[in-house]
């Protein structure tokens, strides 16, 4: 469903992405994982174009585009169609948690609001929190604001969520709520790709792994398989540091 | 005191405040509304970076910061009629202050709406919002918020301010004080009054303020409040 082939992206004389090439299946939940600094998050966004790609192409649905000179109706046609979730959460401040999810569907796709009100509900329901629904970010733990931003990208009925880190903002106590969140909506099938840090999560919840170092995809696999016979030397190193820091 | 200067002070009390009322109120309200759609279209140029225009109003707030009030006043008063530019002494002293102040309210707006995260911008493009509609519906109003307390602090600036429209003729309760003094010779008691006048006008704005921050902080969902 989504395909995207020789992305490239420098900050000045810093190369963050070296013809990056991934694919995305329908119903797959990839999570990419890797060092800081390898380029994760600049990969996220520039699939919703946050940043702007030097070059590469994408391919999403059956239309396929030059990164680099994307329209604007393009760009506005496919964020219509994905989600994104941020490492810190960035709920509209002055928005109520239910607000949040119905600004989208009201004020972006003109949708009556009755109707949003009912998806947004459904939405908070399913991250467990229809009875913060009429709090303000400022009234809501960490916690809970990532849930209400994930409910916010769920409730557009998007064919991919982008997570950039979705728990690295978060106490230690309330990460399990968000990536139980995260497992559940994996569950229903949602085509999730996420950049994470939490190595259970890539590995039991998870379909497919991708490793990046340096601005470049080291190695990719199904999760069961990268974890147990990794290929490459790099992503043994990657791995055992981080096992003998658990 | 002798009851001569009680009879000035309390016959000269309307005749001040009744310029008050009748100039100094509406200079600063209609000047004070007009720099605000200044200010804030001077701040979005800046904010959205739009080219040309953000060099343009750099180099308006530079030039009315850097220069005194009281020349703007008289260039444009006493000035611009040799170019043919013949104004009367209100709406000049309109033009002049709603610019003055334009520059000033637009680094407040400015400084307001860096002050919302950008983050929220974002999230707005990725629920598919515009730039415009999030624009208008998120960062807008946050700024406003953050905005309120320093642009009321200027509007009561302003109101002070107004006195300098003397100047030019405007006949407004200093000009109107001045003209008393001129003819009974009580400077120090006349000129306590119209200060006590002036400290009226400010205290009824600060209550103002007061209760529009408290509407403010009731609708809630203040950035980290």
């Amino acid at each position: 469903m989504l395909e995207v082939a020789g992305l490239c992206k420098r900050f000045d004389s810093l190369e963050v992405l070296r013809d990056v090439s991934l694919r995305v299946e329908k119903g797959d939940v990839t999570a990419v994982i890797g060092p800081s600094g390898s380029g994760k998050t600049t990969l996220l966004r520039c699939l919703n174009f946050l940043e702007t790609a030097d070059s590469g192409t994408l391919t999403f649905g059956d239309r396929r585009y030059d990164l680099s000179r994307m329209a604007r109706r393009d760009i506005a046609a496919i964020r219509m169609q994905t989600g994104f979730v941020f490492q810190s959460f960035n709920l509209f401040a002055n928005r109520t948690a239910l607000q949040n999810v119905t600004e989208g569907l009201v004020i972006a796709r003109r949708m009556n609001r009755e109707q949003a009100r009912d998806i947004a509900m459904d939405a908070l329901r399913r991250v467990g929190l229809e009875d913060r629904a009429d709090h303000y970010p400022s009234q809501l733990s960490g916690g809970q604001q990532q849930r209400v931003a994930i409910a916010r990208a769920v409730a557009t009925d998007p064919r991919i969520i982008y997570f950039d880190e979705p728990t690295s903002a978060l106490d230690p106590e309330l990460i399990g709520e968000v990536l139980s969140v995260m497992r559940d909506l994996a569950t229903t099938g949602m085509t999730m790709l996420v950049v994470t840090h939490e190595m259970r999560f890539a590995r039991d919840v998870s379909s497919r792994v991708v490793f990046m170092e340096h601005g470049a995809i080291v190695e990719e696999n199904t999760s069961a398989e990268f974890f147990k016979n990794p290929r490459q030397a790099r992503t043994r190193a990657f791995l055992s540091s981080i096992e003998g820091k658990r | 005191m002798t009851e001569r200067l009680w009879n000035i002070l309390i016959d000269s009390f309307p005749r001040i405040l009744l310029p008050g009322l009748r100039m100094t109120l509406p200079l600063t309200v209609i000047a004070f509304a007009l720099a605000m759609v200044i200010a804030t279209v001077v701040a979005l140029i800046q904010f959205a970076h739009v080219k040309l225009l953000t060099p343009l109003a750099r180099f308006y707030i530079w030039v009315v910061r850097g220069t005194p009030l009281l020349v703007q006043l008289f260039v444009v008063f006493y000035g611009l009629p040799k170019l043919g530019v013949y104004l009367d002494a209100f709406p000049a002293a309109v033009i002049v202050f709603s610019i003055n102040e334009g520059a000033y309210c637009a680094e407040t707006m400015r400084g307001a709406l860096e002050s919302v995260p950008a983050g929220q911008l974002e999230a707005g493009y990725c629920v598919g919002m515009s730039y415009a509609q999030v624009m208008r519906r998120i960062v807008l109003p946050q700024a406003l918020r953050a905005a309120f307390p320093p642009l009321s602090n200027s509007l009561i600036s302003m109101v002070k301010d107004t006195s300098l429209a003397a100047n030019i003729t405007v006949m407004e309760m200093f000009m109107a004080t001045q003209r008393i003094v001129a003819r009974t010779y009580e400077p120090l008691a006349l000129y306590l009054e119209v200060a006590l006048i002036y400290l009226m006008f400010s205290t009824v704005l600060t209550w103002l303020q007061r209760w529009g921050e408290r509407k403010l902080a009731a609708k809630g969902g203040v950035a980290h409040a």
